[in-house]
């Protein structure tokens, strides 16, 4: 049989379903038209999603990885089309979320003539790609195709660019579809051999510990590890504390959970990492959000330290046992030789913490974001998908949103993005179409990418956008509050639109929260309404607090349980 | 040629102008992927950080496809290793090696241009004889002297010429490999 003549734009499109690329989320534009043709030409099965705005198409990509474990491709054009995705190339860098991204380029003759709509997109992503390719060559797209995808879901996951000019994809492509890859600086098999000797040092440590602690982070998840998780916290009845992106690795409805640790953690995670022994970190990269003041964390404990990456070993905290590995099959080969340890005087002291510094607040004086969603916690029996964007809102959602499962816990950790949380609820609701998926957004982040509203509406995805609108950028007000004397500069978010009209003109529902007796009947009718995506505005209090609090580059043991009476001084952490 | 502008002063031996005086050399020999952007990639480990490269080679290795870099760069050890770390993990990169404590063979070479008119030009032929150089160029009021040896060596050979005024100056930066059977 003679192969149908293929341009290299049909062959990426037919490489990428090849490599389990189901749905591709973009914005086309003329150094891309090859490309976007090859949509109707190639006949492959991948759902294209046209979204608003370069970095929406990234975070939906992004929210779709990170709900489903499987990674999304994103297509723009080149020059400005391909700069508007570096944000969110570089909140999946920083997550290590898997994503192809394919950007349209000039000819390869006019590269570096400062064509139309040139942008070196190639140089300019370099230190927020796991990888990335200018690809010179039709014929070597099968290849680099096979790689980006090996390369972003494999070892430690993370985006990989792929820099097309419009003379490769317009270029016949000669070379078969499947093909050989070439890495010979790449071996992330070498995660799945565990020592035994080093499985042997944890059995000693853990023989010889009274207060062990798990500390479960994104790449137990990345691994899905959960059930060696959970066999290891039960059988040697430790207990177990999530990074922001651990959360849901380990059911925090368990006994054993301490829920979040670090600067807006619980009391009780945090406490118990400064009374611990031996602190047994399971994929996590010891985030400067965790550790505080590095040279007093964990200062009384031996330190273990399971990541798939050897470059995080050292980069912030020296572990006395280094075990570079999957997380999965590291704990898999421990659990085969662990047995019960005596701990039930470290979890009743643990206890005693949890009773003490429980996570409340008030419900009198006004509506309050943590009371909407400790209901949204409730209504959902903490089984809904959570995406976020970053400060006070995505720290009291992480404070009480219970996850029991993971994949359902969406939030901008490492970039701390704003704008990410409601294009991710859209990528998060098409890969898990019979979920709840709900957007916790503040007003000053969905603004930054609304205009998603529009995909949001066309894709008829039913997601729950919660805007909780307190007229502010409301972390930054408390830091000005609590650290620069209450002047607020900056923060004040003057001329909101009225969030209900808005979603109305685009053709999604509208729904108002103004007072505490509306929140468990609004928010009920918003979980019924399941025909397209509704928006619940909520217009709480405007000046609050998030607590627990450790100021930036403080230690773990300074912890702030509720606003200090006295005036503070300024964090010497950046930020 | 192509000129921004003159440059004041004449090139100094750079033993002079370290940034990071308190710090050792350390010498990292890095197995990459011939293909473009790698050199790109490395230095961004490097300046991101805000640490500099003193100095670079770059040639093909002896396997085809393969270059070999060898990097001079001071810093805090903590750092360095960081570097070193971040390096390797990137994905053309083969291998990634510190040989500051290693035993290894390391050589460097120079080209030196030496203001000297008939009155000086015994002396610094002396001088040049002394260190072992080549005279590659001679003319009426200069010398390109050339110069190999380990650093140490040229950074004395390069002090001794500086009473004449070097003219110019271009070091090829340290080339290292490991004694023995070790890789480097």
């Amino acid at each position: 049989m003679i192969a149908q003549p293929r341009d290299g734009a049909q062959t990426l499109l037919k490489c990428l379903e090849a490599g389990g690329i189901e749905i591709m989320f973009g914005y086309s534009g003329g150094a891309a038209l090859p490309i976007f043709d090859a949509l109707e030409t190639a006949g492959t099965n991948i759902k294209f999603v046209l979204s608003r705005h370069e970095q929406g198409a990234t975070h939906m990509a992004d929210g779709y990885a990170r709900a489903t474990g499987k990674p999304a491709a994103v297509l723009v054009t080149s020059g400005p089309g391909a700069g508007n995705t570096i944000t969110g190339i570089m909140t999946a860098h920083m997550d290590s979320i898997p994503m192809i991204v394919i950007s349209g380029q000039q000819v390869t003759w006019m590269l570096g003539k400062d064509a139309f709509q040139e942008a070196d997109i190639f140089g300019i992503t370099m230190p927020i790609v796991k990888h990335s390719y200018l690809v010179k060559d039709s014929n070597d797209i099968p290849r680099i195709t096979k790689e980006a995808i090996y390369l972003a879901t494999t070892g430690r996951p993370g985006p990989v660019l792929i820099d097309i000019p419009k003379n490769i994809s317009q270029g016949d492509c000669t070379a078969p579809l499947d093909c050989e890859i070439d890495l010979p600086g790449y071996h992330p098999e070498t995660a799945y051999q565990v020592e035994s000797r080093d499985i042997e040092t944890v059995i000693e440590m853990l023989q010889k510990s009274e207060r062990p602690l798990i500390l479960a982070g994104h790449g137990a998840m990345l691994a899905h590890a959960g059930p060696e998780l959970k066999e290891l916290a039960e059988t040697c009845r430790i207990p177990v504390c999530s990074t922001l992106l651990g959360k849901g690795i380990f059911d925090e409805t368990h006994e054993l959970s301490l829920g979040m640790l670090g600067m807006h953690g619980t009391a009780y995670a945090n406490k118990a990492v400064c009374e611990t022994d031996l602190m047994i970190n399971i994929g996590s990269r010891f985030d400067d959000r965790i550790i505080g003041q590095a040279d007093k964390f964990c200062k009384n404990a031996k330190i273990i330290h399971v990541d798939i990456d050897p470059s995080e070993m050292d980069k912030m905290i020296k572990p006395d046992l280094k075990i570079v590995g999957d997380a999965k099959v590291v704990l898999a080969e421990l659990n085969k030789w662990i047995r019960p340890l005596e701990t039930k005087n470290w979890l009743a002291t643990l206890d005693g913490y949890k009773k003490r510094f429980p996570l409340n607040y008030k419900i009198q004086g006004g509506l309050k974001m943590q009371h909407i969603l400790d209901v949204v916690d409730r209504l959902t029996e903490s089984n809904a998908v959570i995406t976020t964007d970053v400060g006070q809102h995505q720290m009291w959602s992480a404070q009480f949103n219970k996850s029991k499962a993971p994949w359902n816990w969406i939030s901008s950790g490492g970039a701390g993005t704003m704008g990410f949380g409601f294009p991710a609820a859209i990528g998060a609701q098409m890969g898990r179409p019979d979920d709840v998926v709900i957007a916790v957004v503040g007003d000053g982040g969905f603004q930054m990418t609304l205009c998603e509203l529009a995909t949001a509406v066309l894709q008829k995805v039913p997601i729950k956008i919660l805007v909780l609108n307190n007229h502010f950028l409301g972390m930054v007000r408390q830091w000005q509050e609590l650290f620069f004397e209450n002047r607020t500069s900056g923060v004040d978010l003057e001329g909101n639109p009225d969030f209900v009209k808005l979603a109305e003109s685009y053709g999604a529902k509208g729904f108002q929260i103004k007072r505490p007796a509306d929140i468990e009947k609004v928010l009920t009718k918003a979980l019924e309404y399941n025909e397209g995506p509704c928006l619940i505005n909520c217009e709480v209090v405007k000046e609050d607090n998030v607590f627990p609090m450790i100021p930036a580059g403080a230690a773990l043991e300074d912890m702030i349980i509720e606003k200090p009476k006295h005036r503070m001084e300024k964090p010497v952490g950046s930020t | 040629m192509i000129m921004k502008g003159t440059i004041e002063t004449v090139d100094r031996p750079v033993t002079l102008q370290i940034q990071q005086p308190d710090y050792p050399l350390h010498t990292l020999s890095v197995l990459v992927n011939n293909k473009p952007g790698v050199l790109a990639r490395i230095a961004q480990v490097f300046s991101r950080r805000g640490y500099n490269i003193e100095s670079l080679v770059v040639s093909p290795s002896a396997q085809a496809g393969f270059s070999r870099m060898t990097i001079g760069a001071r810093g805090d050890e903590a750092g360095l290793d960081q570097i070193k770390a971040q390096c390797f993990k990137l994905i053309d990169v083969i291998s990634c090696y510190d040989h500051t404590d290693d035993a290894v063979v390391g050589k460097e070479l120079a080209l030196v241009k030496v203001s000297v008119d008939a009155g000086a030009r015994g002396e610094a032929l002396q001088i040049a004889e002394h260190f072992g150089c080549k005279t590659l160029d001679l003319a009426p009021d200069s010398l390109v002297l050339m110069v190999t040896g380990d650093s140490g060596k040229l950074d004395a050979m390069i002090g001794m010429m500086d009473k004449f005024g070097i003219i110019e100056l271009v070091r090829t930066g340290k080339v290292v490999m490991t004694r023995g059977n070790g890789l480097t």
